[in-house]
């Protein structure tokens, strides 16, 4: 079993549902980030998703394009993120780490490159944000293996047949996009979120985590209790940004770590 | 010259060769293939067509005039030029054709908002006009650099009633505006229709964009047939994204017609400070398609430069890259200060202030014109009138 189906077995026993963090790496800058991705990954951290910066995202709101602006200058690349990957995996043996990338900064590593990197280092999954089923193949036919999971996005606005079509091709978990918008928005809908996790656990048994959007304990537990994991990014770089110039930056996240994943214990 | 099988182009899935496809989040997919089976439909639907090519002539003013650009040939000694005037269509640039097709087809599938990204301002301010015309409401986004230096045409998307949103992010150019355009689109796409303003973006934008824009291309070749009995030895026209340039080429790819797009070398290709995309850059991912793209070797995009707005973009639609690695279409660049120079030419040896945009396809037939002879016939797409560069024009020449 690989790291993230154990992850999630794991989580079942224990009636808890998985803490997804997702930082932006090299954000405030490349050590600093390795010091905070660390103080989480003790916090209680399940699942790791590192965000490779690119220059131009377009799925982000201002939360994570600040992060990205801000790892970019300090000489973050897919390159550096790799090797971020590999000096946490030393520090961490157990937990997934999920690269959540757009294509651009892959297709420009190289396909077979990224795929035979990525696993070396001891990533387990790849998102890539703007890469929908119709162009990934791509990607998935220079991959020599199948070491590495294909976290799929699916958007409220998915029909459920094509949920059926996307599903078919996801591996390691299934990300349910809270709502229509880029990351970082206001105003989650937690009926839309059971009703959009309801029609998606029709048509897989994969697990499934939701993101986008949700920033308090509360919100945690309300989509916990009808999801498999909860993904928290833009509050986790809003803190990242407020308490930067601190020397307690990573203690401060690591604090909101512990109070998030209160939220995900079902007992 | 070789037969060129353009036509079949792009694919079901929206690929040119290696380039286009969708490369978007899910959130915009299933918009993307409502959009594109909408545009399968209207194209069978003569009542839309009708309604369209209604509105091309009487709202529009087309067909555009060819105009024989007699004192310049004489200044240049060598081929004939010809000016495609686009810059007398409604609102003064080739930008309307594709506005008016896109606002009727949201209309067709029951959007009544629309947003565009806009550079020099010309398809914000062509989607401001059709947004009037039609009724919807308008919400344009543009750089905060172009804002400062197309004043006029910011004013005018105003006074149309639109909203002009301004984008601070990166250099606050282009490329930025459609950054934030396709930002709001993935949280409004349910009511809202984005009209992309050049051949670039996911497909089916860049084949539905060239489709509105090819009336360019068809006029300009029966009109030189119907004057001259004979194609055209050259056509030229600027390439920013790519759509005045498209609209022109699309008609002649299988004629034996030499084809010339011409990209903004800025301060120059060795200063790092341009825009010439095909000419410089190498393949990525943009805005939704793959094409050539100003990027360094991380896969981070380049800051493009262009004394033009509508230039100033690091992408360039995904047909333009197949065209280029086929060789149909030569690509060239021109820089900033050979772009002024044609602007004042034209002005004064004409009578017609054209675009800093098609400035730049004017100064490169004003290269190839004399190296022709008498008998040779260059036609130029004039895609835009300058008035809205009178300022940045005069703060580079001092009036």
């Amino acid at each position: 079993m690989n790291r993230i189906a154990e992850t999630f077995e794991k989580l079942r026993q224990k009636k808890e549902k998985a803490l997804v963090g997702f930082v932006t790496a090299g954000d405030p800058n490349i050590s600093e980030s390795l010091t905070l991705i660390a103080a989480m990954c003790e916090a209680g951290l399940d699942i790791l998703e590192l965000g490779v910066p690119f220059s131009d995202p377009t799925a982000d709101g201002p939360v994570i394009q600040r992060s990205s602006v801000r790892a970019l200058a300090k000489g973050a690349s897919l390159r550096r993120v790799l090797e971020m990957t590999r000096d946490i995996r030393k520090k961490f043996a157990d937990i997934p780490i999920i690269l959540f990338s757009y294509y651009n900064p892959i297709h420009a590593y190289g396909n077979k490159a990224f795929y035979k990197a990525a696993q070396e280092n001891g990533a387990d999954g790849v998102l890539v944000v703007d890469l929908p089923p119709e162009e990934s193949d791509e990607m998935t036919e220079a991959w020599p293996g199948n070491a590495l999971s294909l976290i799929r996005l699916i958007a409220p606005t998915t029909p459920v047949e094509r949920m059926k079509h996307i599903a078919a091709s996801a591996s390691g978990f299934i990300y349910l996009v809270s709502k229509t918008g880029v990351t970082g928005s206001d105003g989650l809908d937690t009926g839309d979120i059971a009703f959009h996790t309801k029609n998606l656990r029709s048509v897989t048994s994969l697990p499934i985590c939701v993101g986008f959007g949700i920033s308090t304990a509360a919100e945690v537990a309300v989509v916990a209790s009808v999801a498999d994991g909860v993904v928290i990014g833009s509050a986790f770089e809003r803190l990242i940004e407020e308490n930067m110039d601190k020397p307690e930056l990573a203690s401060i996240v690591a604090e909101n770590v512990r109070k998030y994943k209160a939220a995900t214990k079902m007992t | 010259m070789n037969h060129f099988e353009s036509k079949q182009y792009p694919d079901a899935k929206g690929h040119f060769g290696p380039y286009g496809g969708r490369y978007v989040s899910e959130t915009l997919m299933p918009a993307l293939l409502e959009l594109e089976s909408a545009y399968r439909d209207i194209g069978d639907d003569p009542g839309f067509q009708h309604e369209l090519q209604e509105l091309l002539y009487h709202y529009v003013g087309r067909p555009t005039p060819l105009f024989h650009a007699k004192r310049l040939s004489a200044h240049l000694g060598g081929a004939s030029l010809y000016l495609k005037r686009e810059d007398l269509a409604h609102t003064g640039a080739h930008k309307i054709n594709n506005t008016l097709g896109q606002a009727l087809l949201a209309r067709w599938i029951g959007k009544k908002k629309v947003i565009a990204e806009t550079g020099a301002g010309q398809h914000g301010v062509a989607t401001a006009t059709v947004a009037a015309l039609f009724g919807m409401e308008c919400r344009v986004f543009m750089g905060v650099e172009d804002i400062a230096r197309q004043a006029p045409n910011v004013q005018r998307m105003k006074l149309l009633g639109a909203e002009v949103i301004p984008v601070s992010s990166g250099t606050g150019t282009l490329k930025d505006a459609m950054n934030e355009a396709m930002r709001y689109w993935v949280g409004a796409v349910r009511d809202t229709f984005y009209v992309i303003g050049s051949v670039a973006g996911p497909h089916p934008y860049p084949e539905m964009v060239r489709d509105f824009q090819k009336v360019i291309g068809e006029e300009t070749r029966s009109q030189i047939l119907e004057e001259q009995g004979k194609l055209p030895n050259m056509i030229v026209a600027c390439v920013g994204g790519g759509s005045n340039s498209m609209g022109l080429f699309y008609a002649f790819v299988n004629d034996p017609v030499e084809i010339l797009g011409v990209e903004a070398a800025g301060k120059g290709i060795h200063s790092g400070k341009h825009a010439a995309t095909i000419s410089a850059g190498s393949v990525g991912v943009l805005h939704g398609s793959k094409s050539y793209v100003l990027q360094d070797e991380n896969g981070q995009i380049q800051e493009a430069h262009s004394i033009s707005a509508g230039l100033d973009y690091p992408g360039v639609g995904p047909e333009h890259s197949f065209l280029k690695d086929s060789g149909r279409v030569r690509y060239v660049s021109i820089e900033d200060g050979q772009a002024l120079e044609a602007f004042q030419m034209l002005t004064t040896l004409e009578g017609i202030i054209p675009a800093l945009e098609s400035s730049h396809a004017v100064a490169q037939a004003m290269i190839e014109a004399p190296r022709r002879s008498k008998n040779d016939i260059i036609v130029v797409n004039l895609s835009g009138r300058g008035d809205k560069d009178l300022g940045i024009v005069g703060q580079h020449l001092k009036f």
